[in-house]
């Protein structure tokens, strides 16, 4: 008898401390987990994925009004945005836990009000995997389970980039963020997928992963190809000196969807459908 | 030298802002994204002198004219008003070019009707089409221009409430931010031939009005009713130099965006090398701003390139830096005596 009671007391303290961990954050701050989450806010749409991502899609109380993937959170309710998050609706969804980004407010607030916050902010392929795992740690994954997720994100993307006829590889791309004109690097996210899709950028990593270029660098450099979002792309061929250009002439433009433009710039388990969608308007765009 | 500085002659001020202007446009066909590049290289490179000529030239004449245009807004809103602080984004054409921005910003790309629509009328109609309807609203709400106070306050009602529509529409539709934000902080950078002739043939007009009707401007600095009985037109002038002054700003702000500052300084810093009458002023406002806007473009391509500045974080470094220089320094003048 008293052996039972011991063994339960043990595996009553095995299974309380197993939940109990500590992860450090993107503030670099040690953020306790103390019991199984069950309730979830996350403020940031690639957050959001990765927690659907991990199967925990229903443990989410409450999203961002940015996260749109996937479709079963869109009745979920909507707590604000990134730099305005609602931290009333917030705290009354009652959350285990708030998913943010570190560069989005009230962080402090929350943690004030007594919520748990992680801050996390990927930024490169490196950083989903990651996010990944943190988050899977939180959530009580297992690290086997979310590493077994990466690794099919990961094949997926290759398998993109092995779609992609050889006579196509090796093109120099101009990939457009946003109208000012910022353009994505080699050294951001979507810099990282055009490299291992096996094609080249005309925006050195030197320059930062989203400078804003002078638009004359971009007629200079004669990419072969220009990536834009759908809403950029409506006036380009108004802009002095781009209608001259050879991938303009020849209309070697892939522009996207606004839906799929949230694929591409997110840094999130989606990378591989962003990686499909870049070797599929390299694979039709591309040199003949 | 008297303590207030030197005073030069107008024409002599005149003279060496043109050149200024000459000089800076040359300049700045040769600088762009790979830093300075004679033109004489570019001669036998079709691309590169595509960039010259088309690029660069435009770029470089276009923004000397926008400079132009809000030197002269710049120098008529702080006659009219009698107010130094007046600048030309005063009758809320500032808030409601951004709001014109804004909304085709996020409508671009959604209804493939709409996209077209919005194509043709550009991001420059757009933002001109918004500009002269705040100024329209400014005026409705000021029941006419011969309340200067009302106007004032009109024009700052309007600016503070169209800002925070464009404000709301940029929080809903985060992916405008980024292209809201250029135009905020202004932008040299897409101004083409079209837009150079367009905002060159808008100058002249204004030039000429605002020159032929700067005694008004003279008997106003006198005080309100000294002008009224010097028996002078006040009222329909003044409603054409509102005209005047908001075409100024719409066609500078459509194809530049929020540019700052160069309306505020340039007619101070004209008053601070000559004293004279409000037709020079006006005249020489406009060429000091266009010299500033240059100067300000031709630093913003320069510094980082190929990554480029904000053109308005520019004018106001240069601008505010040469007005706290001259205070700083009358101030110390008026001490020693």
């Amino acid at each position: 008898m008293l052996k039972r009671i011991l063994a339960l007391a043990a595996l009553f303290i095995m299974t309380s401390t197993a939940h109990a961990v500590v992860l450090r954050d993107d503030r670099q701050i040690e953020v306790t987990i103390a019991k199984p989450l069950q309730r979830i806010v996350s403020l940031l749409p690639s957050l959001t994925e990765t927690v659907c991502a991990l199967g925990q899609c229903e443990k989410l109380v409450g999203v961002d009004r940015y996260s749109n993937w996937p479709e079963s959170i869109a009745k979920l309710p909507r707590m604000g945005g990134g730099i305005d998050p609602n931290i009333e609706s917030v705290v009354a969804a009652k959350p285990d836990l708030v998913l943010m980004a570190t560069s989005a407010r009230g962080a402090e607030r929350f943690t004030s009000l007594g919520l748990t916050v992680l801050a996390l902010e990927p930024r490169s392929h490196a950083d989903v995997q990651r996010v990944m795992r943190i988050v899977a740690q939180a959530l009580d994954v297992p690290v086997v389970e979310s590493d077994r997720v990466w690794r099919h994100i990961d094949a997926a993307v290759n398998a993109a980039a092995q779609s992609i006829p050889a006579q196509a590889k090796g093109q120099r791309v101009y990939f457009e963020v946003s109208r000012a004109p910022y353009g994505a690097s080699e050294s951001s996210f979507i810099g990282e997928t055009l490299q291992r899709l096996g094609v080249r950028n005309i925006l050195p990593a030197s320059l930062g992963p989203f400078p804003k270029i002078n638009p004359e660098l971009v007629v200079r450099a004669q990419p072969d190809l220009i990536m834009v979002g759908d809403s950029n792309f409506a006036d380009m061929t108004t802009r002095p000196g781009w209608q001259n250009m050879r991938a303009m002439r020849t209309q070697r433009v892939c522009h996207f969807k606004p839906e799929e433009s949230d694929v591409l710039v997110r840094a999130g388990p989606r990378m591989a459908e962003a990686a499909r969608l870049m070797a599929k308007c390299l694979t039709e765009k591309g040199k003949p | 030298m008297t303590t207030h500085g030197a005073r030069w002659s107008p024409v002599l001020v005149a003279l060496s802002l043109l050149v200024l202007c000459v000089f800076g446009i040359a300049l700045g066909s040769a600088v762009g994204s790979t830093g300075f590049e004679s033109w004489l290289a570019a001669m036998h490179d079709d691309i590169a002198w595509q960039i010259v000529w088309d690029i660069r030239l435009p770029r470089s004449v276009g923004a000397c004219a926008a400079g132009a245009l809000l030197g002269l807004a710049g120098a008529l809103a702080q006659g009219l008003f009698r107010n130094p602080l007046a600048d030309p984004y005063l009758l809320g054409s500032a808030s409601g070019a951004s709001l014109g921005v804004a909304v085709a910003l996020a409508l671009f790309g959604g209804n493939p009707f709409a996209t077209e629509f919005l194509v043709r009328l550009g991001l420059t109609g757009a933002a001109f089409v918004g500009a002269v309807l705040a100024v329209m609203l400014t005026l409705m709400l000021a029941r006419g221009v011969q309340h200067t106070l009302r106007l004032l306050l009109a024009g700052v009602i309007v600016g503070v409430v169209l800002g925070a529509l464009a404000s709301l529409i940029t929080l809903l539709r985060p992916d405008v931010l980024q292209g809201m934000q250029g135009f905020l902080l202004g932008s040299t950078s897409f101004i083409g031939w079209n837009a150079c002739v367009l905002m060159l043939g808008v100058l002249l007009v204004c030039v000429v009005l605002a020159f032929a009707l700067s005694r008004v401007l003279d008997a106003l600095s006198l005080g309100e009713s000294t002008a009224l009985s010097l028996g002078l037109p006040l009222a329909p002038v003044r409603v054409a130099l509102v005209c005047v002054l908001a075409l100024a700003t719409g066609t500078a702000v459509a194809q530049t965006g929020l540019v700052a500052f160069v309306g505020l300084a340039a007619p101070h810093l004209v008053r601070s090398l000559v004293k004279t009458q409000h037709n020079w002023i006006v005249l020489l406002s406009t060429l000091m701003g266009g010299a500033l806007l240059l100067s300000a473009d031709l630093l913003a391509r320069m510094l980082l390139s190929p990554q480029e500045m904000p053109v308005g974080v520019l004018t106001a470094v240069l601008g505010g830096g040469y007005l706290l220089w001259l205070m700083y320094r009358s101030q110390t003048t008026r001490a020693t005596q």
